[in-house]
């Protein structure tokens, strides 16, 4: 377990008395594609937070690359800038053009200069398909086309973990395609991913390893194809039964 | 009848004009430039205090910073409630005199401009607090994580994300601020002030001339505010940007390079690639 990227220990998280997470274990080895599955609810999306510390854990560890980071003092925006986040509802900066939210991260906190931001800001955004779009202000383009917007960002700062919270949920059907089309492409290129989704097509096919989350503890974990022809937990199958 | 009085009223204005112009336009010119820089400063303290009433602080963080942000708050608390709570007119008095009386003469206003700057000020800087607080809250926290997300800390993501938003959105109280002081600034003639009301006051008490000086300036102060507005309007327009955008078509090759799909299969959104066949490929076409 020495060359796992980002460590989870006994993780618990609680919103006054309802605890969301509860002694949570979990690692993620470089390159590995994780899909977060459950109902709502269930912690998932809690436990994304916390690993990028939007939340602030109530206990328990979280080791990146060997170091906590969850500790009192720790470097959050340091920490942060080394792992992307994809949000449900893609929280483009409004007040930047399609470029610029690309641009920004890049020249405020890994302090490249402007026109290396640029360039690496055009490459991400051709890799995601909205290159032509460097001019567009986000209200002028469409949710799935936000959304690869959003990826491109978080690419932009070269993370090496990605976190994706629920990327498709907030999109229109027609829009999950493109977006998925983008995620799994990315996954191909060997980035470390970890996405909350209920995209199960997704999960199976593109994921290494599937985790089930339930009332605030990983339930199983797993093979996709295990976890979703034959899993052992009655709750996973439970859950799974509504899907297939 | 009527008409009569309407000739007579534009035959005042004129001999009022052609002896007191120069009153009238120097006043305008000493109300505007008072207002602006007013609002100005005024939104320059609006800000700082919006701004520090805004640091999140949390239960994890020393109590220090807890005790420091309290007090913060509290004073600007005390700040707004003072300043929104009485009368301009009154805090020019008490600052124009107040602060030579209690300093034993030690300081006086020697510059009137001074004192109006001032007053006026931080008038403003008490109510565009409460906007700037405001135009804060209002912005999605989303836009917040997103900033930290991406490992900016709480300055970056104020000055970058969070302000240029709030600014939008507190611009039409801005403008309301702003024509507000263009109005009231009337009162500085308190002091001593010069402005356009103090220009009615002069001409009418040497002429007598009441009722078509007030005219002017009724006039003159509409025409003032009705500018501001246009010009507000137009900076909005001018922060909103264009409605349209343009895109750029740069290498069609560029385009399916990316890691997200296969070079020959194209991907079904894409307009470009869908053009990225191997056949027209090989055609060498786009």
């Amino acid at each position: 377990m020495s060359d796992a990227v980002l460590e989870v220990r006994h993780l618990s998280k609680s919103f006054g008395a309802h605890a969301v997470l509860k002694d949570i274990d979990f690692s993620v080895n470089q390159g590995d594609v994780i899909s977060i599955i459950g109902g709502s609810g269930g912690g998932k999306s809690t436990l994304l937070r916390c690993i990028n510390l939007l939340e602030t854990p109530t206990g328990g560890e979280i080791l990146f690359h060997g170091e906590n980071v969850a500790r009192k003092g720790a470097n959050a925006a340091a920490y942060r800038s080394k792992v992307g986040m994809v949000f449900q509802s893609f929280n483009l900066f409004n007040n930047m053009t399609v470029l610029e939210n690309c641009t920004v991260g890049q020249i405020k906190v890994l302090k490249r200069g402007k026109k290396e931001a640029r360039e690496m800001a055009i490459e991400y955004l051709n890799r995601v398909g909205m290159g032509p779009y460097i001019n567009a202000k986000p209200r002028q383009i469409s949710g799935g086309q936000k959304q690869r917007v959003a990826i491109a960002r978080a690419l932009a700062m070269q993370p090496e973990i990605l976190l994706f919270d629920e990327p498709t949920s907030a999109l229109d059907p027609e829009m999950v395609g493109e977006v998925l089309e983008v995620m799994r492409g990315i996954a191909e290129g060997g980035m470390t991913m970890l996405v909350v989704t209920h995209e199960m097509n997704f999960a199976r096919e593109v994921s290494g390893r599937v985790v089930f989350m339930a009332d605030g503890v990983i339930c199983e974990q797993g093979d996709p194809e295990q976890i979703f022809t034959a899993p052992t937990q009655a709750r996973t199958r439970e859950f799974l039964s509504r899907y297939l | 009848m009527f008409g009569e009085r309407v000739s007579l009223l534009f035959a005042d204005i004129g001999n009022l004009l052609s002896k007191y112009g120069k009153v009238y336009l120097s006043g305008i010119w000493n109300t505007l430039l008072l207002a602006v820089v007013a609002t100005l400063i005024g939104c320059l303290i609006g800000f700082v205090c919006g701004i520090l009433q805004t640091i999140p602080c949390s239960k994890n963080d020393g109590i220090l910073k807890r005790f420091f942000l309290g007090l913060i708050s509290v004073i600007v608390r005390i700040y707004v409630e003072l300043f929104r709570g009485t009368p301009m007119i009154l805090q020019a008095v008490f600052i124009y005199y107040g602060v030579p009386y209690f300093s034993g003469g030690q300081i006086q206003f020697t510059n009137i401009w001074t004192v109006a700057i001032i007053v006026v000020s931080i008038n403003t800087g008490a109510y565009m607090a409460e906007s700037v607080r405001g135009g804060i809250l209002s912005i999605d926290p989303g836009q917040t994580e997103a900033a930290k997300a991406i490992g900016m800390n709480h300055f970056q993501t104020m000055t970058s994300v969070i302000l240029p938003q709030a600014l939008r959105n507190i611009m039409p109280q801005i403008g309301n601020n702003f024509i507000i002081n263009v109005k009231d600034t009337s009162v500085m003639f308190i002091i001593g002030f010069t402005e356009f009301f103090a220009a009615h006051k002069m001409a009418a008490g040497a002429t007598f001339k009441y009722f078509p000086s007030a005219t002017v300036e009724m006039v003159g102060y509409l025409c003032m505010t009705l500018l501001a507005s246009f010009l507000l309007r137009r900076v909005e327009k001018m922060m909103d940007g264009s409605d349209s955008y343009e895109l750029v078509n740069g290498d069609q090759l560029v385009m399916t390079a990316g890691t997200y799909n296969h070079p020959l299969k194209g991907s079904p959104f894409d307009e470009h690639s869908i053009e990225y066949t191997p056949e027209n490929a090989a055609e060498g076409k786009r």
